[in-house]
């Protein structure tokens, strides 16, 4: 790769990610997993805050129904870490209520395996 | 990112506030048509993300050449099927390189299971991603992904270059036929069910 190359990669980034984030960490994986399923929360429960314009097409994806972090991120294009630190923020201001995937257990496992079977049968079989 | 997506009814998930999210990851070497599978398969047109990957890789990955370079992307593919009111199944897909540690983290956190496409002429390329699925400690059923006019192996000659369990399943599949694709993870499902007893 050449300097210009290089240079060229550099300014194509006009807002680097800390900057959207604040600053902010990761939050925990077992809040916000790939597959924590994500909706616009009612209004009554949103505290007042100021809003980023990230933050604001973020929730505005999430108010006509539920998404997964890892479809959020695909859609929007940011990094999937960016897109967990505005999520986590956003429903930790009340603005978003979060689903996340249910504990594994032995037994919740073959139930869920066993529509997981019947569920591709049925459509493709 | 602009004014954001705007996105059709039917790209939400139909059952979100009831249904149970999980996820299977399709795993194999660069091109060898897992974005062609989850195509095949996802009701969603097959969207990908990128985690940026930071000096922590260093080491491990060769920035030989790209000494400047702190940070780079990679893409994870993905799609959605509706399996039930009460169940909808992602399903993920990425290279299986090792250097990409955080995102095979989120990944395979949580799945049911791993397919794991196979191209028959380039088995080699195939043992990192197994290397990778046995070390999160996943069950997996291979798909040999089998083009037409490509010579089929002996399916013993396959286990043995790949050095499988006699239970691990394998199967023979074209990612881009839905039926097929669809068949291959049925063999997985079933297998994972076997697994679970």
């Amino acid at each position: 790769m050449s300097y210009g190359d290089e240079l060229d990669s550099e300014s194509a980034e006009l807002v680097r990610p800390y900057v959207i984030t604040k600053g902010r960490g990761l939050p925990d994986e077992e809040q916000l997993s790939l597959i924590t399923l994500v909706t616009a929360a009612d209004d009554d429960q949103r505290r007042p805050t100021r809003l980023s314009p990230e933050e604001q097409n973020l929730l505005d994806l999430c108010g006509a129904g539920y998404l997964s972090v890892a479809e959020i991120a695909g859609h929007t294009r940011l990094p999937l870490g960016v897109v967990k630190i505005l999520l986590s923020s956003l429903t930790e201001s009340g603005h978003l209520v979060t689903r996340p995937p249910v504990a594994r257990a032995a037994l919740a496992d073959r139930q869920i395996l066993e529509e997981v079977l019947n569920g591709l049968r049925a459509k493709f079989g | 990112m602009g004014s954001g997506p705007s996105l059709d009814e039917q790209d939400y998930v139909r059952g979100g506030a009831t249904q149970t999210a999980v996820k299977i990851l399709v795993v194999g070497h660069f091109a060898v048509g897992k974005t062609t599978f989850i195509g095949a398969i996802s009701e969603i047109a097959p969207l990908s993300t990128e985690e940026t990957m930071t000096r922590a890789a260093e080491g491990v990955d060769d920035l030989k050449g790209v000494e400047g370079k702190t940070t780079t992307t990679v893409a994870m593919d993905f799609g959605r099927l509706t399996i039930s009111d009460q169940v909808v199944l992602y399903l993920f897909g990425t290279p299986g390189q090792q250097r990409f540690v955080q995102m095979w983290e989120d990944m395979a956190r949580g799945a049911l299971g791993a397919l794991v496409l196979v191209d028959p002429e380039r088995l080699a390329d195939s043992f990192a991603v197994i290397d990778l699925i046995e070390q999160y400690g996943l069950d997996y059923a291979i798909a040999v992904n089998h083009f037409d006019g490509s010579p089929l192996r002996e399916e013993q000659a396959l286990r043995e270059a790949l050095d499988l369990l006699d239970d691990t399943p394998v199967v023979t599949c074209d990612a881009r036929d839905e039926r097929s694709s669809a068949q291959a993870l049925i063999t997985l499902v079933r297998h994972l069910q076997e697994r679970a007893h």
